[in-house]
This record gives structure tokens, C-alpha cells and sequence, in this order.
């Protein structure tokens, strides 16, 4: 499977990565090895396989609807960056969720 | 002979008894640090001298009118960085979480700490635990204490040199595709790996969250034991850990392997095994017949399958867990910049480094819109074929033998360039995650070039006993254990 | 050229529990920023959710009480973007297996019903909230709201038109307060809703390009930014241009909707199962329990108010329109049938304090009196101690004082007159100084003996049991 330089960019503003030209060539590269080999997996029938998300045969793990003690707003903010009146300060926001 | 020299056991066992101080520990441990360190590079956060000198001061002060001990008390156990300490850094090896302070404990540290340790130092790995050198963390690589020109393996490289070292006397470490056993078997140290869900996650810095497992780093199986036993058991705080009792693992410690069957898997003998790596495992199969294990040989065909699948899985929820990292609430943030788009793009480029990059790229994709399924979802399905792999043959045998790495430790920056054939060192550890099964590593012996080799014994779900009995049995049949690195 | 409108609806209801989806963070509203966070809620590294059974409970029961059916087997995702308030970039929620589908509620209009499908409900974890507003170059992150249990309820595009679209929100908040899942409180945030809206020629069977509507906090502006949508797309389709798929924000203060995103820039959102959580099997004994928890529907207990109590179609509708004080209205009813009475006899009477008096004393009367005592005050008048007047004062006094209705009634000598020989001694002396109405009402004019009532009532300072004055007065001026 060969990765092009569109799709780094492409997959790179998905994941939120600033990547420079040299960043786009070698990931380019190296995503397109690794994926060659990867491509080994479509050699096998997995029709009619169930998924594994998680190998633990357990379900329902549940807590009881009890408050708890949260941690105190100096606690919350004690690792910021930045931060303003109780609030996370961040650049302005100008663009959507 | 000298404290630091002692397994985590004999140690206990001298403190216990009142044959020594909790500061002639800690003292002890401090002067080889300053000896060994600087060579070592084992921790990125070693305690403060001071701090814990008078926590044992204190320690021993208090049990002079008050002799109840907890198991670890004033023992220095080192702990890998991406278990979350409460007032101590846990930096993950990334200049993202380069100043991180957690507020909370790790549930293991947590149940470490009512025991009494001392936390002698934050260890080395690479980034956020993705590597299998230690090369890739961003306070630069760890030394393998047999040649220090090797790598120590990875991730968990800071705790195996540390314990090789005798710079702790036992340590943490997390392993999510080899990352306990792969750096156990570079510096000839015991590591293991438990079942998915025997120790909480609960404070473990997710890489990915399906394959991850804390467990311990020591200098024999006896430690082991002792450590799996104080970490293990459910914990309300992490949906996956298991309810499930947790035996006495120390009375798994036999001598013989009598009534157990053991299966060599061909397929981990085939092509790129070293000779000497093949030769030191093969001996250690013949020792344990000696031992009275049934030997049988078995097969796990899936096996060539298994780093392409891993590749696909654990990128993927890495993508997902370190999306987090976008400096808002914690860590790293980019110089001023225009917006926060950019804001988020530059602080991702400069926080993490390019493993950590590639890794997130590489999963990302393989999640998008058009790929799932041909990636994500059919690596799912690989893995259902990989577990069953392993239902299959333990339906014939108790546990499963193998080689740990293809080679002895490689040569620092050797692989470095070339992120695929870095990954396809982990060949023999991944399905181990994959099917989410217990695993323990111990020294079978060295190569020419005087480097440890590792053996691999892979045992049913929740069945660690059985493979702690067999590593110790084998164990003390030989010497291997006792080897130490000259420093 | 005319056309019809399609508008399906996505309601994003606030669950009613105590404490956060996946932690113990508690969920009040109006807390101040960053107190209700924790290390999990706030997506530090390392930390884990862990389910809130209460959250699934009232999933279910409000699955139940939408006709839905309740998925077996559940698993939760994550759904990936970055946003500041969103701690961990992802949100956890459901994708391929929502709790709930294939439902439906009925909707009615002017006499009228018709039938909304639901095509699905699931549980995820709310974001928090940034602000924007007076902060010169940057925007505050407050994230107590993270990581609230949400459940998101999806319609078919079943309804016609901005009204419809209304009642249905409606009757569904309506459905929800009375299953005591969420508050609906729209302008808190509790009850928040998406329109998605749009045209085809009518007596077309095709489906046209649809537009999201996004940033509505009430039903007024619900139905206002429809109307905007629907004129501009006419205007559009009328023009011969396309309606572009895309998502629209309202402006109030504008009264318009405008671009937010269009479908070219639509999120890849990356949804894979969470692998930290467990899944979610919905057992029979579940659904079983829930079931035995669903509250009545509002509509049926509006019927029954009026045929079990025998109350008017408006009071009934008063007293049900929130199930707190329908509960307490039934419990003061109750307590007072013990004691022998029938619903209808005294049904009238709470019912009319409920929802007359005691609202104008006290906002939230139901947490400062008991429902006991309502019915003791029901009983007390029964019995002719004290007379109807007198209860809105023993009231008013109950609440100022906290002192027991018994103890306020003895205290201030409110304990009806119903001796013969003083209620006479009063009629006398009201006829003595009134000889003329007197006279009106010999000579024929009984309208007079209103008047009468009414001055020995006052006289007797609302303590004269009425049955027997006008008994006595009666007797008295026929003499």
C-alpha cells in the first residue's frame, strides 16, 4: 500500500499533527512499509470471524450513582498552561466543533 | 555481601529481622546511584536523597517502639514513568508531560505504597512505552548494563537496567507488546507480564488501552512472585480488571516440573531466530525435561500474522488515548500562535517525538472514513484467529516456550532508521497482548558476545502460577539468575 | 411552487443522575468553574471511566416509556474531534448499538394525534462548556459539565411542520420530567435540541437536501429558526438553486441562521469501540425492573386524575404538569382515605390547595410540608373542626413557623364553632343590627341570605362551621 504525501497531510490535520515537508516525505515512506507489510493480513478469510475488542469475557461492570469528592479548582488547574479565573485559558476559539 | 546485591526477598527478609536500617538501605542504594548512574541512565526522576533519607530515619525511628512490618517496607522499588505518582513527575518519557504532576496514585502505586515501599526513582522508557530500545525517549536512551553500548531493550528499559544495575531493588514496568519481557531478557533480569485484567490499569498511562498490563521487573522469580501478588486483584476503579481470586504465588515455588506439559511452538523457531538465541532456549527445553516436563511439540500458525495485526491495534487506540495531549488541560503547550488549530498542531508537532508521531499517524489512518474496515476491523478479526491459536494449544499443554527476541540486545541507533524492522523485534512477545495471556521471561544464558538471553514461558489466562513454578523450578536448576554485569 | 416540509429532530436530554456518566464528579448546575472535576473527567493521563448504573437505568426506563426497543448487547465508542471542551479529544458514546431504537411517541395538535417514530437513543457523556464572551484574545474552558450522562434522542424526519415539531418536544420533555430521567430545563441546558429541516415539491415522495439547525435554547426560538430555515430554503428552491447540505447556526439576536459547517468539512469522526469499558448486556431482569420503575405517562395520569379524583380537565392538567407535586397531591389524598374518606370527597379540596394556595406562599411548598399533614388538614375539616376559610391562614402559618398543623389549629383557637348555643348568639346579634335585611328577606328576597352567611362568618372571625349557620339562620329568620 503506497501512502502519499496528500494522504499524510490528510491524516495529519485529523490527528491534530503539525508535520514539516521532510515529516511528509519520510512518513510517506515509512507509513508505505509498514503498510505493505501489514497488507500481508488480506491474504487471510476472516468472513464470519467475530471481532476481539477486548479479550476479557466479562460485561456490566457498573459504579452505584454516588458523588464524590472532586478535586478542588486550584487541584483542577495545577497543571495548565495557562489559566484565568477558574477557567482553562486557551486562544481564542474561532472555529467549531 | 553488599545490600544492593540482594534479591527484593533477602532483603526483606534482612529488614524484617532487624539486621538493617532503612536508612543503611537507602544510603546503600543512593552511593550506587552515584556510582552507576551516570553510565546507566536508568531513571528520568530519581528520588531526592534527602527526602527519603528521612522517611527512613523516621521509618526507623517509629519501629523502635513498633515492630509491625509491611512486606515492602523501606524496600527501594523503582517505578516506569508512565505510572502515575502523586506529587512526583510522571513524564512519560515526552517533553509533553516534560513537568506533569499527577494528583492521584496509580492503583498499583497506591497498594505499593500501603505496603510500605520506597519509591527510589522514576525510570526510563520510550515515549509514551512505544519502542523496544528505550532509544526513543526524550531525555535521551538507557544503557544496557551487560555492554554499555546496547540498547536495554524497551519500553520498560529504565526498570531491567535498574534492576540489572542494582539501582533498585526491584521495579514496575508496563508491557503492551513486550515492553516488561523484551528489556527483562536484554539485561538478564525476571519480568512479567500478567494476564489482561489480573492488575489494574488505573493510573497506567494508556498506550493502548486493550494490550496494556503493569507488572514486575526483579532480580529472580521469588521477587516476582512476591511483587504479583502485591499488585495484583480487582480494582473498582478499572472496568477491565478482573474479579478473580489471586493464589498464593509463593507457594507455586517447587523445584520440579513434574505433571507439566509444556508446547515448543515451530513457528518460533523459523526463519531470523539468532543460532545462539536458538541454541540457549533449546538447551533450556532439554533442562526442563530434566525437570520432568512433558515436552510436546505445537503449533500457532497465526503467529507470522501477528505484528501486522499488533501494528493495526495498538496504533489505533494509541491515536485515540494520546489525543488527549493537546495542551489545554496539562502539559506542553506551543508558543503563542494565532489560533487554536494552530495552537493544537504545533503543540503535537513539538510535544511529541517521531515514533510517537509515526504511531499516532499510522492509527489514525487506519481508523479514518474508507479504512476501517480493511484495517482496524479486520485486525479485530486477526486477533480473534490469534486467541484462538492459544485456546487451541492449551488445550493440549500448560504452557508454551519460546525465545523472548530474535537476537541479544542490538547496538545502539542500529535500528533506528528502519521503524519495521524495529517493530518485527517484537515478533515473539506481541500475540502474547494480542491473546491476552500471562507470560514470565528469566536469563537461559549469554551470547558470544556476553549479552543476556531470555526465555519466554506463556501460560493460560489467569494460570501465572503455573508459569511462576515452572520459571522457578528452571531457575534454580541453573545459575543464570545469579550472573551480574560488571559496572 | 409549493413545497412540504420534512423536519426530524435529535434532542440531547441531561440524565437526572447524581453524580457524572463515567465518575463520582457530582452534576449540579451553576457551580462554580472547575470545582466538579476530577482526574477522570477532566482526561488526565492514566485515569479510567467506570459505568454509572443509575444512567443505564434511566436509559432504559425512558426507552420503555418511548416503546423502544432495548438492545441486548452494548458497547460504547469513542468518537473522535478536538475541541476544548471536550477533555480527551474523543467523546465516549454509542455508535453501531444504541440502548434503545424503533420507537415512537404520539404527538396531538387540534384535536388531532399522530405518531413521531424515534429511530434511536443513546447514552453518551456531555462536553463542557467554553465561553467566549468579554475575554479579550482567548476563550475560557469551564469543564464541570463534562462527562454529564446524555441521552441522545433521534426522530425519524416524521414531522411537517415547525409546530408539530414543537408539540413534539414537548410531549417528549413532558415524557421525560414525569419519568424523573431529566429536568428539561431548556435555558440551563438540561434539554437541548437540533433541528434538522428540509423541503420537497409537495406530494413528492423523495426526501430533500436536509440542513442541521445548531445553538437553540428554547422552544420560541425552536420554532422561530425553523421558520427562517424554511423561507430561506424557498427562496432558494424558488430562485432554481440547490439547497447545500450543511450545518446552520441560529443567531437570536439576529433572528437567522448561518453557516457553520458544510458537508465538505464534515468530521471524520474515527468511532472505534472504548476499549477501557466493558460491554453493556441488557439483561431481562434489567428491562424487568425498569419496567416496574416506568412512571406513568403523562397523558394517562391527566385521564386518571380526572376520573379517579374527580377533578376538572384543568386542574388536572395543572396538578400533572410536574410529577413532584402529582406525587404529593396523590400521598396528601391518600393520607386522608385511610381515615375513611372517599377520593372525590376531599380530592376537590387538596387540589384546589395545591394549586392555588399554597403555590402563592412558597415556591417549593412540597419540600416544607409533609404530604401527612395535608391530609390531617383534609381530615380536620371533614370532621367540621375547622372550617375552609381557615385553612389558607393555618397554611401561610405552617410554613412561617414550622410548627404542626394540629399544634398551630389549638394554639390560635382556629377550632371551628359548631355549638348551637354560640353560633345563635351570633346570628342574634348580626340580625339585631341588620333589621332591615331582616325585613327584605321576610317580605321574599332569600337573595339576602347570602348577606347573612357571610356577616356571621366574619363576625365568628371564619370560625363558624357554615353547614350549621346556615342551618341556624334559616331556622331563625323563618321564626
Amino acid at each position: 500500500m503506497e501512502i502519499r504525501k496528500e494522504q499524510v497531510e490528510h491524516v495529519a490535520k485529523l490527528a491534530r499533527l503539525e508535520v514539516s515537508e521532510d515529516e511528509k516525505t519520510t512518513f510517506a515512506r515509512q507509513l508505505s512499509g509498514i503498510l505493505t507489510h501489514i497488507d500481508q493480513l488480506k491474504e487471510l478469510d476472516t468472513a464470519g470471524v467475530e471481532p476481539t475488542a477486548t479479550v476479557l469475557p466479562t460485561d456490566n461492570v457498573f459504579r452505584d450513582d454516588e458523588v464524590r469528592p472532586s478535586l478542588s479548582q486550584e487541584q483542577a488547574l495545577a497543571n495548565a498552561p495557562d489559566q484565568a479565573d477558574g477557567f482553562f485559558r486557551v486562544p481564542k476559539i474561532l472555529e467549531d466543533r | 555481601m553488599s545490600l544492593r546485591k540482594l534479591t527484593l526477598f533477602e532483603l526483606k527478609d534482612k529488614f524484617t529481622k532487624g539486621e538493617v536500617s532503612a536508612a543503611e538501605i537507602v544510603k546503600a542504594y543512593f552511593q550506587r546511584i552515584t556510582v552507576v548512574e551516570s553510565k546507566v541512565k536508568a531513571y528520568i526522576t530519581p528520588a531526592k536523597k534527602d527526602a527519603l533519607l528521612k522517611e527512613a530515619d523516621d521509618l526507623d525511628y517509629k519501629l523502635r517502639g513498633w515492630r509491625k512490618i509491611a512486606p515492602l517496607m523501606a524496600m527501594p522499588i523503582a517505578v516506569k514513568d508512565n505510572i502515575c505518582t502523586e506529587g512526583v513527575k510522571t513524564t512519560c518519557g515526552s517533553r509533553m508531560l516534560e513537568n506533569f504532576v499527577p494528583s492521584y496514585d496509580a492503583t498499583v502505586v497506591s497498594r505499593l505504597r500501603e505496603q510500605g515501599y520506597f519509591l527510589i526513582g522514576k525510570t526510563n522508557l520510550d515515549e509514551f512505552a512505544m519502542g523496544s530500545s528505550t532509544e526513543n525517549s526524550a531525555f535521551g536512551p538507557t544503557r544496557n548494563p551487560w555492554n554499555l553500548a546496547c540498547i536495554p531493550g524497551g519500553s520498560s528499559g529504565g526498570s531491567a537496567a535498574a534492576v540489572a544495575a542494582d539501582l533498585c531493588a526491584a521495579a514496575l514496568g508496563s508491557d503492551t507488546g513486550g515492553s516488561i519481557r523484551q528489556p527483562a531478557a536484554c539485561c538478564g533480569v525476571v519480568g512479567l507480564k500478567p494476564t489482561y485484567g489480573r492488575v489494574s490499569r488505573y493510573g497506567l498511562v494508556a498506550f493502548a488501552s486493550s494490550l496494556d498490563q503493569i507488572g514486575p521487573i526483579t532480580k529472580d522469580v521469588r521477587d516476582a512472585a512476591l511483587m504479583l501478588q502485591l499488585i495484583a486483584g480487582h480494582d473498582p476503579l478499572d472496568s477491565t480488571s478482573a474479579d478473580v481470586p489471586v493464589p498464593d504465588y509463593q507457594k507455586a515455588l517447587k523445584f520440579t516440573m513434574r505433571g507439566m506439559k509444556v508446547g515448543v511452538p515451530l513457528e518460533f523457531f523459523a526463519e531470523g531466530l539468532d543460532p545462539e538465541v536458538e541454541l540457549a532456549v533449546r538447551t533450556a527445553i532439554i533442562k526442563m525435561q530434566e525437570l520432568k516436563a512433558e515436552i510436546r511439540e505445537i503449533s500457532l500458525p497465526m503467529t507470522t500474522y501477528a505484528v501486522a495485526t499488533y501494528y493495526l491495534i495498538a496504533t489505533a487506540e494509541a491515536s485515540s488515548n494520546l489525543a488527549r495531549y493537546d495542551g489545554v488541560k496539562y502539559g506542553y503547550r506551543a508558543a503563542k500562535e494565532k489560533g487554536l488549530l494552530e495552537t493544537y498542531m504545533k503543540t503535537r508537532q513539538e510535544g511529541f517525538g517521531p515514533e510517537v508521531k509515526r504511531r499516532i499517524m499510522l492509527g489514525t489512518y487506519a481508523l479514518s472514513a474508507g479504512y476501517y474496515d480493511a484495517y482496524y476491523g479486520k485486525a479485530q478479526s486477526v486477533r480473534t484467529l490469534i486467541k484462538r491459536d492459544f485456546d487451541e494449544a492449551f488445550k493440549d499443554v500448560d504452557m508454551i516456550v519460546t525465545p523472548t527476541m530474535p537476537t541479544p540486545a542490538f547496538k545502539l541507533g542500529e535500528k533506528v532508521q528502519d521503524p519495521l524492522q524495529m517493530y518485527l523485534s517484537d515478533i515473539y512477545t506481541i500475540s502474547v497482548n494480542l491473546a491476552g495471556v500471562p507470560a514470565i521471561v528469566l536469563p537461559c544464558g549469554f551470547s558470544s558476545g556476553k549479552l543476556p538471553i531470555g526465555l519466554q514461558i506463556i501460560g493460560r489466562p489467569f494460570e501465572e502460577e503455573k508459569i511462576i513454578r515452572a520459571a522457578y523450578a528452571y531457575e534454580q536448576a541453573t545459575d543464570w539468575h545469579k550472573k551480574r554485569p560488571t559496572l | 411552487m409549493a413545497y412540504e416540509v420534512v423536519i426530524g429532530l435529535e434532542v440531547h436530554a441531561q440524565l437526572l443522575t447524581a453524580s457524572k456518566m463515567f465518575c463520582g464528579c457530582g452534576t449540579a448546575f451553576g457551580a462554580a468553574p472547575n470545582t466538579q472535576t476530577c482526574p477522570v473527567c477532566l482526561g488526565m493521563p492514566g485515569v479510567l471511566p467506570v459505568i454509572n448504573r443509575k444512567a443505564v437505568e434511566f436509559a432504559v426506563r425512558t426507552g420503555l416509556a418511548l416503546h423502544c426497543t432495548i438492545a441486548p448487547m452494548n458497547r460504547f465508542a469513542r468518537k473522535h474531534y478536538f475541541y476544548p471542551d471536550l477533555p480527551k479529544n474523543y467523546q465516549v458514546s454509542q455508535y453501531e448499538l444504541p440502548i434503545c431504537e424503533h420507537g415512537w411517541l404520539e404527538i396531538g395538535q387540534n384535536g388531532t394525534s399522530k405518531r413521531v417514530r424515534i429511530r434511536r437513543a443513546h447514552l453518551e457523556e456531555d462536553a463542557g462548556k467554553n465561553l467566549h464572551a468579554g475575554i479579550a484574545g482567548a476563550s475560557h474552558v469551564d469543564l464541570n459539565r463534562a462527562g454529564t450522562p446524555l441521552l441522545e434522542i433521534v426522530t425519524e424526519p416524521d414531522m411537517g411542520s415547525p409546530d408539530e415539531a414543537v408539540a413534539y418536544l414537548k410531549t417528549l420533555r413532558d415524557i421525560l420530567v414525569s419519568q424523573k430521567v431529566c429536568d428539561g430545563n431548556m435555558e440551563e441546558g438540561s434539554f437541548r435540541c437540533e433541528p434538522n429541516l428540509s423541503l420537497r415539491p409537495a406530494g413528492s415522495k423523495e426526501l430533500g437536501t436536509k440542513v442541521e439547525l445548531k445553538n437553540i435554547n428554547s422552544f420560541k426560538f425552536v420554532k422561530a429558526a425553523m421558520e427562517y430555515e424554511i423561507k430561506r430554503q424557498t427562496k432558494v428552491l424558488d430562485e432554481g438553486g440547490k439547497v447545500v447540505q450543511e450545518t446552520r447556526l441560529w443567531d437570536t439576536e439576529k433572528g437567522e441562521t448561518a453557516v457553520m459547517r458544510s458537508k465538505e468539512e464534515a468530521h471524520d469522526y474515527r468511532y472505534f469501540p472504548d476499549p477501557d469499558l466493558v460491554p453493556l448486556r441488557i439483561t431481562e431482569e434489567m428491562i424487568a425492573e425498569a419496567r416496574k420503575s416506568l412512571q406513568e405517562l403523562p397523558e394517562a395520569k391527566h385521564k386518571r386524575f380526572v376520573s379517579e379524583f374527580g377533578l376538572t380537565e384543568q386542574t388536572a392538567a395543572v396538578l400533572t404538569a410536574n410529577p413532584v407535586v402529582a406525587d404529593y397531591f396523590v400521598a396528601s389524598v391518600t393520607a386522608v382515605c385511610t381515615s375513611g374518606a372517599s377520593k372525590t370527597d376531599v380530592s376537590r379540596d387538596i387540589a384546589n390547595w395545591i394549586t392555588v394556595d399554597l403555590p402563592g406562599l412558597a415556591k417549593d411548598f412540597w419540600t416544607h410540608i409533609p404530604a401527612g399533614e395535608i391530609g390531617e388538614l383534609s381530615a380536620l375539616k371533614r370532621k367540621g373542626e375547622i372550617s375552609g376559610p381557615i385553612v389558607k391562614a393555618v397554611l401561610e402559618e405552617r410554613l412561617k413557623t414550622g410548627k404542626s398543623v394540629a399544634e398551630i389549629i389549638k394554639a390560635k383557637g382556629l377550632v371551628q364553632v359548631s355549638d348551637e348555643g354560640a353560633l345563635e348568639k351570633i346570628i342574634d346579634e348580626v340580625m339585631a343590627k341588620n333589621p332591615q335585611q331582616v325585613a327584605q328577606y321576610k317580605s321574599g328576597k332569600e337573595a339576602v341570605f347570602g348577606f347573612f352567611v357571610g356577616q356571621v362568618m366574619k363576625a365568628s372571625g371564619g370560625k363558624a362551621n357554615p353547614a350549621k349557620v346556615n342551618e341556624l339562620l334559616k331556622r331563625k329568620l323563618t321564626q
